[in-house]
C-alpha cells in the first residue's frame, strides 16, 4: 500500500467482477488517437493479410459485407484506465478472414490507415478473440472510432484495436508498432495491467 | 530487443516505481483549475509533453490512479502539473480543492514517447490548445525557452473567456522567439477585432505556421476541439505525419 492522502476517500468500493485492476467504468466513449482521424471512403477501402511468402489476400468493403458477420458483445479496456462495459459491436471474425491463410509465423503487425501500427501474437486473432468490426451500438463505426473498420481484440487494451484497419503483416517476430515503441507494453493484458514497459 | 527499443527515441528509462512527490506549492489558474508544483526526489527528469500517472490512497487502502500532463520540463526531481476539476471526478477535485502544501502523493513516470518536444529539434512549432490542453505545450514552451532554442513557436490558445486561461501572466510575457494567439469562445475583451467562438479553419490559416514551411504541429484539448483542428490543418494542406494530438476526457 503507498502513502495514505489526506483527506482522501475516494468513490465506492464496490468491486464490479468485469473490472480489471486500475481501471474505472465511464459511459462516454472517449477517443485516444496520435494524429489527425484519416478520411477512409469504403469505396477506396481495401483489407489485405500479407504472409512471408508475399502472399497476399485482399478483400474490398463488398467482399468483407458478403462474408460471415458476427454480432459481439463485451468489455472494453483502454490503457488510460477507463473500462466501458457491455459494448455492442458487428463484425467479421478474423478466424473467417484467416481461413485460407497459410503462414508458420507467430506474430502479427496490423497496420492503419493514417500509419499507425500495432503488434499481436497470432493466437490472440484466433479462436472468436478478434474481429474486423464496422459497427457500434447499431450504427456504422465513426470515423473518430475507426471507422469505416477497426480491429477489435476486447481481451488486450483497446490500443490493440487498430483504429482505421488496412491490413495484417505475418512476422516472426514480436516487432513493437507504434504505441509500444512509444513507452506501451508490448502485450498490453488489462488484466495483468501489462500498461507500460 | 529492450535494449535496441531503449535506444530509439522512447522514453529513456523503464517506468515503473511509484516516487513519493511533496506538494512545494499550488496556485489558482482558473476558476476550475490550478497548478501544483511537487519535489518527486528519483524522479530524474522529464521530456516537454509527457504525462505522469497521479497514485491517491485512502485510510483503507483503496487506491485512484488518473495520468495528467505535465507542465514542466528537464532534467529535475521539480515536477509541476496543472489540472482541471472535473465535477464528476474522482481525483481531479481532490487535487484542484483538497491537496496542501506539504501533502504526499505518488507519482509514476515519466509516460508517453510520441507527444513530445525536444531542444533538439529546429523546425518551427506551432501550439493549439483548447483549454487546460495547454499544459503539456506549456512543458514545450518553456523548454524552448529554457534551451535557449532558434526554433520560432507559435501558440493558439483557445478559451472560454479570459479568465479561464492557464499560465496566464507567463504567456502574456512570452520569451523572445514565441508568438502566443488568443482565441475567446464566449466571452472577448473589448478591443478584440474577433468575435468570440469556437476555432475555425479561418483563424488557424490567419495565425497558424502555414503547411509551406513544414511545422511540427502539437494540438491537446477535448476530443472536440482536437478534432475539428486536426481536420481543418490538414484540409489547409498540413502533412498528416506533422501533427500530433492529444485529446482528453474526464477523470
Amino acid at each position: 500500500m503507498g502513502i495514505i492522502s489526506r483527506g482522501f476517500s475516494g468513490r465506492s468500493r464496490e468491486h464490479n467482477p468485469a473490472l480489471p485492476p486500475g481501471q474505472y467504468l465511464t459511459e462516454d466513449f472517449p477517443v485516444l488517437s496520435a494524429g489527425p482521424t484519416p478520411d477512409v471512403d469504403t469505396a477506396e477501402w481495401e483489407f489485405s493479410i500479407r504472409t512471408e511468402s508475399g502472399a497476399v489476400h485482399k478483400w474490398d468493403w463488398e467482399q468483407l459485407q458478403a462474408l460471415p458477420i458476427e454480432e459481439v458483445g463485451t468489455h472494453i479496456h483502454c490503457v488510460t484506465r477507463w473500462s466501458k462495459l457491455g459494448t455492442s459491436w458487428r463484425g467479421v471474425s478474423l478466424d473467417t478472414l484467416f481461413a485460407e491463410v497459410e503462414t508458420s509465423n507467430d506474430y502479427v503487425m496490423a497496420h492503419s490507415y493514417g500509419g499507425y501500427t500495432t503488434n499481436v501474437p497470432l493466437e490472440d486473432l484466433l479462436d472468436g478473440k478478434a474481429w474486423i468490426a464496422f459497427e457500434f451500438d447499431g450504427e456504422p463505426l465513426e470515423a473518430e472510432h475507426g471507422g469505416p473498420a477497426r480491429l477489435l481484440i476486447p481481451h488486450l487494451y483497446f490500443w490493440k484495436s487498430a483504429k482505421w484497419i488496412r491490413g495484417l503483416v505475418m512476422q516472426s517476430d514480436d516487432e513493437p508498432g507504434f504505441w509500444e515503441q512509444n513507452g506501451y507494453h508490448l502485450y498490453g493484458d488489462p488484466w495483468l495491467e501489462q500498461r507500460y514497459w | 530487443m529492450i535494449t535496441e527499443r531503449e535506444t530509439r527515441d522512447a522514453p529513456p528509462h523503464r517506468v515503473g516505481l511509484w516516487h513519493v512527490g511533496v506538494v512545494v506549492s499550488t496556485a489558482p489558474q482558473t476558476p476550475t483549475g490550478r497548478s501544483i508544483v511537487l519535489d518527486v526526489p528519483g524522479w530524474g527528469g522529464n521530456l516537454a509533453g509527457q504525462h505522469a500517472d497521479v497514485r491517491l490512497t485512502a485510510p483503507d487502502g483503496y487506491q485512484a490512479v488518473r495520468s495528467y500532463s505535465i507542465a514542466s520540463a528537464g532534467e529535475t526531481d521539480r515536477v509541476e502539473l496543472a489540472v482541471d476539476r472535473f465535477p464528476d471526478g474522482e481525483v481531479s477535485p481532490y487535487l484542484v480543492d483538497d491537496l496542501a502544501v506539504g501533502d504526499q502523493v505518488e507519482l509514476r513516470g515519466p509516460l508517453g514517447g510520441w507527444f513530445v518536444w525536444t531542444p533538439a529539434q529546429t523546425e518551427p512549432v506551432q501550439l493549439i490548445g483548447g483549454g487546460s490542453g495547454i499544459v503539456p505545450l506549456m512543458a514545450m514552451i518553456r523548454s524552448h525557452a529554457d534551451s535557449a532554442s532558434a526554433a520560432p513557436f507559435r501558440l493558439l490558445y483557445s478559451l472560454r473567456s479570459p479568465g479561464d486561461a492557464f499560465f496566464r501572466s507567463e504567456l502574456e510575457t512570452p520569451t523572445p522567439g514565441l508568438d502566443v494567439t488568443w482565441l475567446y469562445t464566449r466571452g472577448t475583451p473589448a478591443g478584440l477585432p474577433r468575435a468570440a467562438g469556437r476555432i475555425t479553419p479561418d483563424d488557424l490559416a490567419a495565425s497558424a505556421f502555414p503547411p509551406s514551411i513544414s511545422p511540427a504541429v502539437f494540438v491537446c484539448g477535448p476530443t472536440g476541439f482536437v478534432e475539428t483542428v486536426a481536420n481543418a490543418l490538414v484540409a489547409l494542406g498540413h502533412d498528416p505525419h506533422r501533427v500530433k494530438t492529444e485529446r482528453f476526457g474526464g477523470a
